[in-house]
């Protein structure tokens, strides 16, 4: 089972209101690399990935959630105090429409989410292949956020997050060469 | 808002925050080096130092986790602001 925690993983500021960088933000949110992809393509697959890493799928699968929370909190700040004509200007006024302020798990360009998203192949280098190429577009992703905004106390949100991707694929990359290691054992027996 | 959040609540939340984090990279780094002692170690040190922090944490500012992880004081605490994305 899960436990809440009532706290960020990490502080989560922003220096304006700013609903243009927001809608940015979404991508992270409801996107197909986005944190909510993350969490569901982990935590799904570790019903048929090998006993040695299954811990490292529900540790990081775990962490991704605080990761949907902390982009969840970014949002929420940066368009908290917006005018519905800050929203039309910033391109949000169709999802002012819908949602009003409320959040909603679809892309920067209002896609809605969709389980299409993410794979699980059941064959343990391909999921974890998958997850690699998942946590470098995420990196990708929150670079070119990054690049989108002058406001320092958001990038440093931005950056603890973007460095999280790269230890992640770090650690997915250390799995590969456990199951490779692994199946070759079994052969020799 | 019914919580006074003054600059200690920050400090002591950064303080918890900056212990979760060495933790949570511990916890990874382990789940593919499972042999690593020293590691090890340093993650059984850290674990009861964050147990520490958070009890201090919510004696001042109410219950972090609930289902029975953390205590509460009289009324029900853990339904008060302010929530994570509040502060």
């Amino acid at each position: 089972m899960w436990i809440y925690e009532k706290k960020l993983q990490y502080p989560v500021r922003v220096s304006k209101c700013d609903p243009r960088v927001a809608r940015y933000l979404v991508e992270q949110y409801g996107g197909a690399d986005g944190e909510l992809s993350a969490a569901l393509r982990y935590l799904n697959q570790r019903y048929s990935i090998p006993n040695k890493v299954i811990g490292l799928l529900t540790d990081i699968g775990t962490e991704e959630f605080a990761h949907l929370e902390m982009i969840a909190t970014m949002i929420y700040k940066l368009t908290k105090d917006a005018t519905p004509q800050q929203m039309e200007e910033a391109g949000l006024g169709p999802n002012y429409v819908i949602h009003d302020n409320g959040l909603f798990y679809n892309n920067s360009s209002g896609v809605p989410w969709t389980a299409a998203y993410i794979q699980a192949k059941g064959d343990p280098l391909a999921d974890l292949y998958e997850d690699i190429a998942a946590e470098e577009k995420a990196r990708a992703t929150y670079q070119w956020i990054i690049d989108m905004t002058d406001d320092v106390d958001l990038q440093d949100g931005l950056k603890f997050l973007r460095e999280r991707e790269i230890v992640h694929a770090m650690r997915f990359k250390e799995a590969v060469e456990i199951i490779k290691a692994d199946q070759g054992t079994r052969k020799i027996f | 808002m019914n919580k006074q959040l003054d600059e200690n609540y920050y400090h002591k939340l950064l303080e918890l925050q900056q212990l979760d984090f060495a933790l949570i990279e511990l916890t990874l780094y382990l789940d593919t080096h499972p042999n690593d002692l020293q590691a090890l170690q340093q993650f059984n040190q850290l674990a009861q130092q964050r147990q520490q922090c958070a009890m201090q944490f919510e004696m001042q500012y109410g219950p972090l986790m609930q289902f029975g992880h953390s205590y509460s004081k009289y009324p029900w605490q853990w339904i008060e602001c302010p929530w994570p994305w509040q502060v």
